[in-house]
């Protein structure tokens, strides 16, 4: 079994980037997709649809989605090899940018799209670092000068990752990324872990309670003036 | 920095296939330094699909199935996928930037993944971006702020001067409020092969071959005999004309029924080529 992790903030292109990435992929491939989000999502019954392919959805509600993704991800596993499937593509929310979904064993993808300002890969610095490429989408939508600008400051970021350029509705240069998902391995024997140590969403407004101010509040907390964040409770 | 010397550069377009599956009007077309070819034909016909063929080097993955070679082979990846040896500039016809950055800043992080270490070519970019526009660009305007000439302008110049690549392509520079003359001047200077896609009758006849674009392909790649010679002739004095009048009107004229009969049919046969 492959994984696929694909990762990114919303509407940058992740859905488009998969649906090139399952047209494409190397024959005999058997690809089944979970698609994690908060609230909303309807890739799971459209791709269902396009590619005829296995899909499961799960809402995160209140929990972060990548956390949720974490969760569920052992059981996602043992559903696509239940099926017989032999590579699993896993869309994340991308709602949090300071959580990377990617673990051990799988292909860590972030895709970003060109137009969202030369800033923008400095504000999600995890998503991108610990990622193995970076899928840029959406450069039919730019100059060339403005493409290679923008790679520039993911490159600030991330000196060495590889990036992948795209029109992600044509499929545009995506032959690198198929590259890398050929040569990607089977996950192996050791058990799969979280490559970054995420930040954790412990406290007691991550579980529902809308009070404002620190007091109100359990878990890991912090007044306005000091310096890092401690633990309150038990 | 600069990978090539013109002299020994070659570009391979090699046939693919257009939207109905049949094979596109040629085999390959060879493309040298000092080149200019124009691509011409209806919206949708493929124009900017084959510019962006050649901008990403095909190799059979598009939509085309084209191959692009460079001096009779498959090029190496940097060239593709690293700013810094690419061939090719291409200028798109996108007149908005979005990137949150001053012109300066813009630019140094241009140079920094196309040519480390030459800051010095900042300024002669802006100017020569100044030379293509009225409206002056200076380093302190913020990119998103540009008008469409403006930007124009400087990505034109950004690709003659920080780019100063072997292979130029440009989209439709027409439609962007600046001076095309000057533009046109500035392109003809360095030995380079400019692959131009326009509308306007009088780029298209001067290039030295003509690609005819159709259903998504190429239908045929016209060679000029010297027969259009006096057709190209005629355009430069309908341009000529166009210009002396776009002029008047600029500075206010208005015109008497009786306004010379020569100026008006040229007027009207330059307005039927430009509205293609
Ligand atoms: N022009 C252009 N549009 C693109 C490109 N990639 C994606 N889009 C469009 O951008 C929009 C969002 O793309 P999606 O693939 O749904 O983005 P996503 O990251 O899956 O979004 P969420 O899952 O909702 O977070 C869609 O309308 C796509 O058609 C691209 O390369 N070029
Ligand atoms: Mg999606
Ligand atoms: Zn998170
Ligand atoms: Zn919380």
């Amino acid at each position: 079994m492959k994984l696929l992790i694909i990762a990114g903030p919303p509407s940058g292109g992740k859905t488009a980037v998969i649906r090139q990435v399952i047209k494409n992929l190397p024959e005999g491939s058997l690809p089944a997709f979970l698609k994690i989000d908060v609230v909303h999502a309807t890739e799971d019954q459209e791709l269902a649809e396009e590619f005829d392919i296995p899909v499961k959805k799960i809402y995160s509600g209140d929990v972060c989605p990548d956390h949720m993704g974490i969760l569920v991800l052992d059981d996602a596993l043992h559903w696509a090899e239940s099926i017989s499937r032999n590579i699993l593509i896993i869309e994340s929310a991308g709602l949090c940018l300071r959580c990377t979904p990617y673990t051990t064993y799988s292909l860590g993808i972030a895709v970003v799209s060109a137009i969202s300002g030369t800033n923008s890969p400095f504000k999600m610095a995890p998503l991108l670092a610990l990622a193995d490429v970076a899928v840029v989408t959406k450069t039919d939508l730019v100059s060339q000068a403005e493409k290679e600008v923008f790679r520039e400051s993911i490159r600030k970021v991330v000196p060495n990752i590889d990036i992948v350029e795209t029109n992600a509705i044509q499929g545009t240069g995506l032959r690198y990324l198929m590259r890398r998902i050929a040569d990607q391995p089977d996950i192996g024997p050791e058990p799969i872990v979280l490559r970054g140590a995420p930040p954790l969403g412990v406290c007691t407004i991550c579980i529902g309670k809308k009070e404002i101010g620190w007091k109100n509040h359990f878990g890991v907390i912090r007044p306005l003036d000091m310096p890092e964040p401690l633990y309150r409770g038990d | 920095m600069q990978q090539f010397t013109p002299q020994q550069f070659t570009l391979t377009i090699q046939s693919g296939k257009n939207r109905f599956g049949e094979q596109e009007g040629f085999e390959s077309i060879e493309i040298r330094p000092g080149d200019t070819l124009s691509i011409v034909g209806p919206t949708g016909s493929g124009k900017s699909a084959l510019i962006n063929d050649i901008e990403n080097l095909a190799q059979g993955d598009s939509v085309t199935g084209r191959r692009i070679l460079i001096n009779g082979e498959e090029p190496p990846e940097s060239f593709v996928r690293e700013p810094a040896f690419k061939p090719i500039s291409l200028i798109t016809q996108n007149t908005r930037c979005l990137a949150d950055l001053s012109v300066e800043a813009f630019m140094l992080m241009h140079i920094r993944a196309r040519r480390p270490g030459r800051e010095d070519l900042l300024d002669e970019t802006i100017n020569l971006a100044n030379t293509f526009t009225g409206e002056e660009i200076s380093l302190k305007s913020r990119m998103s702020g540009l008008s469409g000439g403006q930007t124009r302008a400087l990505m034109i110049a950004d690709a003659l001067v920080i780019g100063d690549t072997p292979i130029l392509l440009l989209d439709e520079i027409e439609n962007a409020g600046i001076f095309k003359d000057r533009v046109i001047q500035s392109l003809q200077g360095g030995n380079k092969a400019v692959i131009l896609v326009t509308h306007d009758p009088y780029l298209a006849l001067t290039a030295s071959r003509r690609i005819v674009m159709k259903h998504g392909g190429v239908s045929s790649v016209i060679e000029p005999t010297g027969q259009e010679q006096h057709l190209i002739e005629d355009l430069a004095i309908v341009e000529d004309r166009l210009h002396q009048i776009r002029e008047k009107i600029r500075m206010g004229a208005a015109f008497s029924s009786g306004s010379s009969k020569v100026l008006m049919t040229a007027a009207a046969q330059g307005l039927q080529f430009n509205r293609v």
